[in-house]
């Protein structure tokens, strides 16, 4: 009974230190200035902006292709994990989760900070085509927002009976809150039969709904006739980016929620180790696919395509590109090869460079195609040979950033963010050497 | 509907295309007075007599009812979706006798009502090798056969007609963007900020003429189909001097340029008419005729504004001429 006493009380939602409450205000007020920014933009015009006829997605568009691509760490964390039945995953599961319901839900608002007419945005279902992408793009991400609800929800199910009952005495109105969300779990075999099965169908849809997003946000441009976009590789490409940069966020997210809530004893360097395997591992996948996109026409050396990735090799964004590559993806390799390397802290460096990297990535992705079209940017003003975001865009991303922070930040504090139930059944199974059903 | 009546020889071949048209002006527009003297239609009569003027110089006294009511006759949303039948609109571009006038993205421009930068008409000074002489290249918006714009379109907002002309509803556009990406030739435009001129609804808006534009929507060249509708060339075509752009009915084989009327088919067998990047599929119906035996040297192009010719001073050969003094 004291083992689990101390468990709860380690696991159990912590309130803001003085830390966390400048944390979470510096979230706010860039939130806040955000929407304020946008509201400006609403009545100005995207002639706020930095866009122009052909540069006509900035960072909007990048910044919403990498709130997809992160959101894909739900899906290949936890379902894959699970499926494979790897034990280790058990402490960073919920972070995992918690980080695709945040992304995803900001993915679905940014996208729409792009559009030219918000106030027309239910055209999109009155006068919806089904051949257009965008609408591939409309179905899609609603869904893979339900489904990544669920697998939060699902297993967080005893946990919140637990907190229940934990808060009852000290926070009863808390309490009652995670009582009416815990659905009246009582923990009878029923129920965990119910929740089992629910879990593993949960576990295994999210699987193709997170690879028909990432397929379909690559499909965005490789439908489109752009070099650069306009590649057989770009559904492979983004499936493997997007788990660089979901792994990439979870090892940081993982990294500062250990340490502000001190869970040092619960997510261990053993856990670390494994992440930093997992990281290595997607990153050599996308290494492979970089290659394929970047070096392979090099061969054929289509006038075309040798202009875009000179473009990019030694262009406006060479230096982008090139700190893209090395910084987001090589270093990452090296250093993760290492096991001195995948300790906690050098981790956490790698993982801020990989996700700053991959948000460049997307960036590269975006705009420098736009820059090289079929024809000659031609006869136009010399500004729109360029594009760097404007203020408002920087302020309106930011507080995209900050509002997944937020989401993040405010999951965190009121859900066990390591599964509570489960760790205290794997605990009870080391010791009676029973093995654990997951 | 179909009036297949067309004229001999070298007459004015707007007259011709007039008459072409006319048929579907009535069925579109409602009433038209030379349609009407055309096909011999009958139409209810409302009583009211009036006197007008025949564009051969004759006054005669038609029914109030088969005046055609255009210009003042609107093609709503609606209505502009179906094009005007029978038709296959197609343009031939001479690039041979282009010398960067501009009067077509001048006429254009002031047709539709666009700023200085927002050119539904591009010309572009090409080179189409190292040794190949440079040339320049009006580009409106091909109005393609398989126009990725409208498979890309998620609302249906920019659409294909039964005449070939692929136009946009700015009231049902949502601003994605979409579309300006997926064009090959960078002929979208958008309107990226709120206007003046926007609210200027003494013309109530009809996709075939864009006017008033709208905040984030997107417009591109839309071959002029109110003026096709009067039985005249779309502006580009009537304000070149060169006669650089013949425009004309597929169905016909004819195409004009406003003082010559050529067989299409014919004139694109002897000059070796081409599409832009045929490769990629999407078909065109904007031919260019090779940039042979010109009438001018590329550099009589370059006399425009300083302004005009700044926005070309990253062109290799511009800075090639600039170097030889030729500037």
């Amino acid at each position: 009974m004291k083992a689990s006493d101390t468990l709860i009380n380690d696991l159990a939602p912590q309130k803001f230190g003085r830390k966390g409450v400048i944390w979470t205000t510096a979230l706010i007020i860039i939130s806040i200035a955000g929407i304020i920014a946008y509201i400006d933009q609403v009545i100005k015009g995207q002639v706020v902006t930095n866009m122009n006829d052909y540069a006509l997605w900035g960072i909007y568009i990048s910044n919403f292709v990498f709130f997809v691509a992160t959101s894909f760490v739900g899906a290949v964390t936890v379902a894959v994990l699970r499926l494979t039945d790897n034990a280790w995953r058990t402490p960073i599961v919920r972070i995992a989760e918690i980080i695709s319901v945040a992304c995803i839900i900001m993915a679905g608002l940014t996208i729409m900070i792009d559009m030219g007419r918000p106030d027309r945005l239910m055209n999109l279902f009155i006068h919806g085509r089904m051949q257009s992408p965008i609408i591939w793009d409309v179905i899609i991400i609603p869904t893979y927002i339900v489904i990544c609800l669920l697998l939060l929800y699902f297993p967080l199910l005893p946990d919140l009976a637990i907190l229940k009952k934990h808060f009852s005495q000290t926070h009863p109105k808390l309490s009652k809150w995670y009582g009416k969300f815990s659905l009246n779990w009582t923990g009878s075999d029923k129920q965990k039969k119910i929740q089992l099965k629910s879990i593993h169908i949960i576990a295994i849809l999210i699987i193709p709904a997170g690879f028909i997003l990432q397929t379909v946000d690559a499909w965005l441009f490789s439908t489109l006739f752009r070099v650069g976009w306009d590649s057989t590789n770009m559904g492979a490409y983004f499936i493997s980016g997007a788990s660089v940069a979901g792994v990439g966020a979870l090892v940081t997210v993982v990294y500062v929620i250990r340490k502000a809530n001190k869970l040092e004893n619960y997510i261990t360097e053993y856990h670390f180790d494994k992440l930093g395997k997992f990281l290595v591992l997607t990153c050599l996948i996308y290494l492979y696919f970089n290659i394929n996109e970047y070096v392979i026409p090099e061969f054929t050396s289509k006038k075309e395509e040798v202009t875009h990735l000179n473009h990019l090799y030694s262009g406006q964004y060479a230096p982008l590109f090139w700190f893209v590559i090395i910084g987001g993806l090589v270093i990452p390799i090296i250093v993760l090869l290492f096991k001195k390397g995948r300790k906690p802290l050098p981790m956490f460096y790698i993982g801020l460079l990989v996700v700053v990297g991959s948000w460049w990535k997307r960036f590269l992705i975006v705009t420098p195609t736009l820059l090289q079209p079929f024809l000659p940017i031609q006869g136009v003003p010399e500004s729109w040979h360029h594009y760097f975001p404007s203020i408002h865009e920087w302020v309106i991303t930011f507080a995209t950033l900050a509002m997944a922070l937020l989401i993040i930040t405010f999951l965190v504090r009121y859900l066990p963010i390591i599964p509570i139930q489960r760790t205290a059944d794997e605990q009870e199974a080391t010791k009676t050497n029973k093995p654990l059903s997951s | 509907m179909a009036n297949k009546k067309t004229e001999n020889g070298s007459e004015n071949r707007r007259n011709f295309l007039r008459l072409g048209l006319m048929s579907s002006v009535s069925a579109v527009a409602g009433a038209s007075l030379i349609s009407n003297l055309a096909t011999g239609e009958e139409k209810k009569a409302s009583g009211e007599k009036v006197r007008v003027l025949t564009p051969d110089g004759k006054m005669v006294e038609v029914d109030a009812e088969s005046i055609n009511n255009y210009p003042e006759a609107v093609i709503t949303p609606e209505e502009s979706r179906k094009g005007i039948p029978d038709k296959k609109f197609v343009m031939v571009i001479d690039l041979s006798k282009c010398k960067n006038a501009r009067k077509c993205v001048e006429g254009c421009q002031k047709a539709h009502k666009l700023d200085d930068h927002q050119e539904f008409m591009k010309v572009q000074l090409m080179q189409n090798n190292e040794e190949g002489s440079p040339y320049w290249l009006p580009k409106p918006c091909f109005h393609c056969d398989e126009p990725p714009c409208v498979t890309v379109c998620p609302t249906g907002a920019t659409f294909k007609r039964d005449d070939g002309i692929v136009l946009i509803d700015n009231e049902r556009c949502i601003g994605c963007k979409f579309c300006i990406t997926s064009c090959p030739y960078s002929a979208r435009t958008f309107n990226w900020g709120h206007k003046e001129k926007f609210d200027d609804k003494s013309q109530p808006y009809s996709p075939e003429t864009q006017v008033p534009a709208a905040e984030g929507t997107v417009m591109k060249c839309d071959f002029c189909p109110d003026m096709l509708r009067q039985g005249k060339l779309p502006y580009c075509a009537s304000s070149c001097p060169m006669g650089v752009i013949y425009f004309g009915d597929k169905n016909e084989d004819i195409v004009t340029n406003g003082t010559e009327t050529v067989s299409f088919s014919q004139l694109i067998k002897d000059r070796g008419g081409y599409r832009h990047l045929e490769h990629l599929g999407t078909k065109p119906n904007v031919y260019y005729l090779p940039a042979v035996n010109r009438q001018f040297p590329v550099e009589r192009g370059f006399d425009v504004d300083e302004e005009i010719l700044d926005r070309y001073k990253d062109v290799p050969i511009v800075k090639e001429f600039k170097e030889q003094g030729k500037l």
